[in-house]
C-alpha cells in the first residue's frame, strides 16, 4: 500500500453573503460550502487490495448506510463496527497491524441486515489469512492453532483422552472402529464436549437420551479431529483443510447414514465446506435429530424452570435453524421458556465465533465487557430476577463462556447454564434423582 | 554469517509416556512427537540474528523414521530458514554421541560460523548434542544461552550463561562455535498450516548420507520406570470447596488462620 | 569400583556452591562403600584458601593458572581433559548446571567416558556404579550402567546431601596442562532487587502453566495476601513477564524453604523441584494426577486451581 499520498488539494470554498432561491432569502449556515470532491482523492489500494483476496470481493460494496451498526454485537461494548472497518479500508489503513482486524466474531448479525451483502463471514477470513501469513497474528490463538495442528483439539491434549468421557456415561458408548460395523448415526462428539468437563456432561446426557431412544450410534473416539470451523475464520485455512482432510479420511471408512454433531461449528464445516473437499453426506446439527423424536422421549419427572434459549450464530442466524431447539425445549415437561430480547434472528453473539473463544485476552482490551457477560445479563434480565433461572444453549463454546461469564458479572446463583441435551437427560430421570 | 542450526523431534508429554515389554525404553504404540521446544528457541534466535547482521540459516535434522523429519524441515523453511538438510538414516532417535558423530559429519562441507542448538532435550540420556558436537569438531561450547549478539567484526559472538538465583554470566566467544540455547528473545515465530504444507510439496529437502558406527553412548540401560508419583502426596478428595477446607486446616495446623496482615 | 570419584569443583565470587558439597558428600558415601577416594579438582587463580571446605574429598587437586580466574568453559576444558586422562578416576561427578554441561560432554566426548545425564541417584552394584537418570521432564526414571564399568554423570541439584565430616582434604597444586582462551568470562550480571525477597517469605503461593490466563494472577495475589505470604512462579510465568523474575522458583531461579509452598497449576519439573523441595509443608493443585510435582508434596488435590483458589480465598476471610 503506497505510503506516497497527495497533497491535500486545497478545496474551493463558494461563499455568498445572502443565499436568494426564487427571490426568497433562505440564507443559512450553508451559505458557505467546499467545492465538490472526487472520492478518487483517497488512495484506493488498501480497498485494490482487500477486494483481491478470494473473499474479499464484498467490502467494496458498503456504502455506510449504517445498518449494521446497531446490530453489531461488538459495537455494543466496545469501538468497532463493520462500517468502521470498511471506513478504515477506505482511507488507506492496513489492516495486517490493526487489532480492530481480530474483534469480529463472524456473528453474521450485520451481513443478515446488509442491503449490499457485505459479508464479513468472507472477509474476515481473506485478511486473517495475509495476517497468519506474515505472522501478525495475536500469541493467544497461534498457540491455539499449534495445538489443533499437533493433537488435533485446541487444548492440546492427547487425542487418546478424547474418549475419557465415556466411562462415567452410565451406557455402552461405541466407537465405530471397534464397532465393525454399519450404524445409523455416526455421532461427531467435537472438542469441547470431549474434554472440557461442562462439555462431558453434555456429551453424557446425550449418550443416555441416544441409549434411552433406541439410536444405532457410535462415535468415532481418538480417530476424530476438531472440525477446525473457528480457525478457517480466523485465518487458518491450511489448517482447516488439514483437519478436514484426518476427519474425511476417517469418515470414508466406515458406513453410517447421517452424521449427528454436537457443535453448530462442526455443522457448519460439515454441511457447508467438507463438500467441496470431498464429502457430502448428510449433517444433522443434535437438536435437529431429537426434535422429531421427541414424542419418543419417556419423561419421567417434571422439570420447573424458567428458562431462556440463546440461539448459536452458526446454528441459528447462520444456518438457519431456530425451531427444532424450541421444539425441545417446549416438550420438556415444567419448562417455561421465555425468550430474551435479542432472539433467533437477532440473537446476541457470545463472543466464541470466529477465533473469539481463543482471544478473550486480546479481545478484553478492546471492550468494555465480554460479549459473553453482556448476553448473562441479558438473560439474568429475562428469567434470573426472582430467584435461578436457566441459560438453555446448544454449542459446546457456550458453558464455560456463560458460566465464567455468571461469575464475573456476580450473578452466581441467579442463572444456571445447562446444555439442552442436559434438561432433557433431566427429565428422563425419576423426580428426586 | 552462516548460521546452523540442530532440530530434533521428541516424544509428546501431552501423550501418557509407557514403558515398553522389555521394561527397558518406551512403548511407541500411542506415541506422538513434537519438535523439541529448546531447538525452536535456537531457530528463532538464528532467524532473529540473521534479521539484525545478515547471512543464511541452515537446518540440520536427522533422518529418523520415527515421527516426521520432514514436516520439521519444512516448519524451519515455512518460518523463513533459507536451507534445510536431512541427516542419515535411522530408525529411531539415536543417542546424543551418536547424533553429534552425524551431524559432525554432516557439517563438514556445510558453512558454519555458529551453530545453535537447544540447550538440552528431555530424552538426552547420555548428555547434550550440542556440547558433545563442539567437542568432536574442536570448536568452543557455551550452555544455557540467552542474548547472543554478534560482534562488529563477525568473529566473535558475546552470550549470557544463566546461574541460579537470577545470576548471569556474560561471556565472548570465538567463532565458529556452538551454543546451547536457553530461551529465545521472541516467541518462536507461527509457521502457517498451509506454508508448511506447500513446502512439504515443493521444497528441496537436502539429503546427506553419514557413515554407520562411530561413538555410541557407552550406557547400557537396565530399566525403565514411571517414578511412583502421589506416593508421597495425601491426596485430598472432593470438590473445590472440600479442598480449600482442608487447606484452610492444614494450615491452621501450622498457625496460619488467613487474614493476616504482613 | 576400586578407582578414584574424581569432584568437579564450581564456585563463585569466591563461595563454593551447594551442588559441589552435595556432590562431595554423595562421592563420600560411595567411596566409603566401595573403596577408592574422593578427588576434588578446584580450577581457579590463586584460590587454594578455598580447598579446606571441601569437606568429603580425601584429597584436592588445585589447578591454579592466572587464564582459570572465571570459569569458561573452553579454559577449564583444556586444563580438565589432560588431568582426568592422567588421573584415570573411575567415576566424574559434576553438578547439572551450565558449567557442568559443558564440561561433562567435553570431558565425555574427549576422553572417550559415557556420560549419564540428570542423575538423582548413585548406587554400587556388583562394584560398578549403577546411576538413577531422570528423563521427559522428571517423568520416566531410567536405572543406568557404564560399559566398562567407568563414566561421568552430571548430577541434579538436591540428589545428595552433603557430608559434615569436618575434615580437609589434602591438598596438589598443579598448573594448567593446556589452556584455551576461545570463551573469556567478562562479567556477572545480578538480577535487580524486587519488592519481594522470596527466600525469606514464611509462606509462597505458587503459580505455574495452569493458570491461564495473566488475567487470574490476581486471584492468586487475593490468596497470597489472605495467608500473608507472596505470590511466587514457575519460570514460563516468568518468562512471560506475568510476574517479575525475581519471584520465580527454580534451578535458574532462587532456591526457597519456606514454611509452606502452595504449588498451583505446577507440573513439577525438575528445574522446578530443584528450587522447593526443601519447603516443610508443600501442597500441590494440578488437574494432571500424574504431575511430578505430586511425588515431593506432602499433600495434593486433583482439581482446578481456578476453582480451590477463590474457595480458599473465601474461607481464609480474604
Amino acid at each position: 500500500m503506497s505510503k506516497e499520498l497527495p497533497v491535500i488539494k486545497v478545496d474551493q470554498v463558494n461563499e455568498l453573503e445572502h443565499a436568494v432561491v426564487d427571490g426568497i432569502d433562505i440564507s443559512g449556515h450553508w451559505n458557505r460550502m467546499f467545492s465538490q470532491r472526487a472520492i478518487s482523492d483517497y488512495p484506493t489500494e488498501a480497498m485494490d487490495w482487500v477486494t483481491s483476496l478470494a473473499g474479499g470481493e464484498s467490502l467494496r460494496d458498503c456504502y455506510q448506510c449504517g445498518k449494521c451498526v446497531p446490530v453489531c454485537p461488538v459495537q455494543h461494548v466496545g469501538d468497532y463496527g463493520p462500517r468502521k472497518l470498511n471506513a478504515k479500508v477506505l482511507r488507506g489503513n492496513n489492516l495486517l497491524d490493526d487489532p480492530d482486524l481480530w474483534l469480529c466474531t463472524t456473528c453474521g448479525n450485520c451481513y443478515r441486515v446488509c442491503p449490499k451483502e457485505v459479508d464479513p463471514l468472507r472477509i474476515m477470513p481473506a485478511i486473517r489469512e495475509q495476517a497468519v501469513l506474515e505472522g501478525k497474528i495475536p500469541d493467544e490463538l497461534s498457540d491455539v492453532f499449534r495445538n489443533l495442528q499437533k493433537s488435533g483439539n485446541p487444548m492440546g491434549e492427547s487425542p487418546r483422552k478424547r474418549i475419557d468421557w465415556v466411562a462415567e456415561a452410565g451406557v455402552d458408548v461405541p466407537v465405530i472402529s471397534q464397532l465393525g460395523r454399519p450404524v445409523d448415526v455416526l455421532w461427531y462428539v467435537s472438542d469441547y464436549t470431549s474434554y472440557h468437563p461442562r462439555g462431558k456432561d453434555a456429551a453424557r446426557a446425550m449418550a443416555r437420551v441416544l441409549t434411552a431412544l433406541g439410536v444405532d450410534f457410535a462415535i468415532l473416539g481418538p480417530e476424530e479431529r476438531s472440525d477446525g470451523d473457528s480457525a478457517r475464520l480466523a485465518g487458518e485455512s491450511g489448517l482447516f483443510e488439514l483437519l478436514a482432510e484426518q476427519n474425511i479420511k476417517a469418515f470414508s471408512k466406515y458406513e453410517f447414514q447421517r452424521l449427528v454433531v454436537m457443535d453448530p461449528h462442526a455443522y457448519n464445516a460439515f454441511k457447508n465446506h467438507y463438500p467441496r473437499l470431498g464429502w457430502a453426506g448428510e449433517v444433522l446439527h443434535y437438536t435437529q435429530f431429537l426434535a422429531p423424536l421427541v414424542d419418543d422421549i419417556e419423561f419421567r419427572s417434571s422439570v420447573e424452570l424458567d428458562v431462556t434459549y440463546h440461539d448459536p450464530c452458526y446454528l441459528g442466524r447462520n444456518n438457519g435453524e431456530y425451531d427444532a431447539p424450541r421444539r425441545l425445549l417446549q416438550a420438556i415437561p415444567g419448562i417455561r421458556l421465555v425468550e430474551m430480547p435479542h432472539t433467533k434472528s437477532n440473537g446476541y453473539c457470545c463472543g466464541g465465533g470466529g477465533g473469539g473463544m481463543w482471544l478473550d485476552g486480546f479481545v478484553a482490551d478492546h471492550v468494555s465487557e465480554r460479549l459473553s457477560e453482556r448476553r448473562v445479563r441479558e438473560a439474568v434480565a429475562t428469567v434470573g430476577m426472582d430467584g435461578s433461572g436457566v441459560l438453555s444453549v446448544a454449542c459446546p463454546y457456550e458453558p464455560s463462556r456463560f458460566e465464567d461469564a455468571v461469575k464475573s458479572t456476580g450473578n452466581d446463583g441467579r442463572l444456571d447454564v445447562r446444555d439442552i441435551v442436559e434438561l432433557i437427560d433431566q427429565a428422563m430421570q425419576p423426580s428426586g434423582s | 554469517m552462516d548460521y546452523v542450526v540442530l532440530l530434533k523431534q521428541v516424544p509428546d508429554l501431552a501423550e501418557e509416556l509407557e514403558i515398553d515389554s522389555a521394561g527397558t525404553g518406551l512403548d511407541r504404540e500411542w506415541m506422538s512427537y513434537v519438535a523439541s521446544e529448546w531447538d525452536e528457541y535456537a531457530l528463532e534466535e538464528a532467524l532473529q540474528l540473521r534479521e539484525a547482521n545478515g547471512g543464511t540459516v541452515t537446518c540440520l535434522a536427522l533422518g529418523v523414521a520415527t515421527g516426521d523429519v520432514d514436516e520439521v524441515l519444512a516448519t524451519c523453511l515455512a518460518r523463513g530458514a533459507d536451507r534445510v538438510v536431512k541427516v542419515g538414516s535411522f530408525d529411531e532417535s539415536p543417542d546424543s554421541h551418536a547424533a553429534a558423530a552425524a551431524f559432525a559429519e554432516a557439517l563438514e562441507p556445510i558453512p558454519h560460523d555458529l551453530i545453535l542448538t537447544g540447550v538440552q532435550a528431555i530424552d538426552d540420556l547420555d548428555g547434550q548434542v550440542g556440547p558433545l558436537l563442539a567437542a568432536r569438531r574442536g570448536m568452543p561450547h557455551l550452555s544455557v544461552v540467552t542474548h547472543i549478539a554478534v560482534s562488529g567484526d563477525g568473529r566473535s559472538v558475546t552470550a549470557h550463561q544463566e546461574y541460579a538465583g537470577g545470576v548471569v554470566g556474560e561471556f565472548e566467544v570465538d567463532l565458529p562455535a556452538v551454543l546451547g540455547v536457553q530461551s529465545s528473545r521472541e516467541a518462536p515465530r507461527y509457521a502457517p498450516v498451509s506454508r508448511v504444507r506447500q513446502l512439504l510439496k515443493t521444497a528441496t529437502i537436502e539429503t546427506v548420507d553419514v557413515a554407520g558406527g562411530g561413538p555410541r553412548s557407552g550406557l547400557v540401560v537396565e530399566s525403565m520406570s514411571v517414578p511412583e508419583t502421589g506416593a508421597a502426596a495425601e491426596m485430598i478428595a472432593g470438590n473445590a470447596q472440600a479442598i480449600a477446607e482442608r487447606i484452610a486446616e492444614l494450615l491452621a495446623e501450622r498457625g496460619i488462620t488467613g487474614g493476616a496482615a504482613r | 569400583m576400586s578407582g578414584d570419584i574424581l569432584v568437579v569443583v564450581e564456585h563463585r565470587d569466591g563461595v563454593i556452591l551447594d551442588t559441589t558439597h552435595e556432590l562431595l558428600g554423595g562421592a563420600a558415601k560411595l567411596a566409603a562403600a566401595g573403596g577408592g577416594d574422593v578427588v576434588a579438582v578446584l580450577l581457579g587463580s590463586g584460590l587454594a584458601g578455598l580447598a579446606g571446605s571441601l569437606d568429603g574429598a580425601s584429597r584436592a587437586i588445585i589447578v591454579d593458572d592466572p587464564g582459570l580466574d572465571a570459569f569458561s568453559p573452553s579454559s577449564y576444558l583444556a586444563a580438565l581433559v589432560p588431568l582426568v586422562r592422567e588421573r584415570a578416576p573411575d567415576l566424574v561427578l559434576v553438578a547439572n548446571s551450565g558449567p557442568g554441561m559443558d564440561v561433562a560432554a567435553g570431558l565425555s566426548a574427549a576422553l572417550d567416558l559415557p556420560l549419564a545425564a540428570y542423575v538423582t541417584d548413585i548406587t554400587l552394584d556388583g562394584g560398578s556404579p549403577l546411576v538413577t537418570c531422570q528423563l521427559y521432564a522428571g517423568k520416566i526414571q531410567a536405572a543406568v550402567r557404564f560399559e566398562g564399568g567407568r563414566g561421568i554423570a552430571t548430577v541434579v541439584a538436591g540428589s545428595f546431601a552433603p557430608t559434615a565430616a569436618g575434615v580437609s582434604p589434602t591438598t596438589e597444586t598443579v598448573p594448567a596442562a593446556s589452556t584455551d582462551a576461545r570463551i573469556r568470562f567478562r562479567g556477572l550480571h545480578r538480577p535487580e532487587a524486587g519488592d519481594v525477597d522470596i527466600t525469606r517469605e514464611a509462606v509462597l503461593v505458587s503459580v505455574g502453566r495452569g493458570i491461564g490466563e495473566q488475567d487470574n494472577i490476581e486471584l492468586v495475589e487475593a490468596l497470597a495476601a489472605a495467608v500473608g505470604g507472596a505470590v511466587s512462579s514457575s519460570r514460563p510465568i516468568a518468562d512471560s513477564g506475568w510476574l517479575p523474575r525475581t519471584r520465580q522458583v527454580g534451578k535458574s531461579g532462587l532456591k526457597v524453604k519456606p514454611k509452606v509452598y502452595l504449588a498451583l497449576g505446577i507440573s513439577g519439573a525438575p528445574e522446578h523441584l530443584e528450587g522447593m523441595r526443601g519447603a516443610e509443608l508443600i501442597i500441590a493443585v494440578n488437574t494432571d494426577p500424574r504431575a511430578p510435582i505430586f511425588s515431593v508434596a506432602h499433600y495434593g488435590a486433583v482439581a482446578d486451581l481456578l476453582d480451590v483458589v477463590p474457595a480458599l480465598t473465601a474461607r481464609l476471610g480474604g
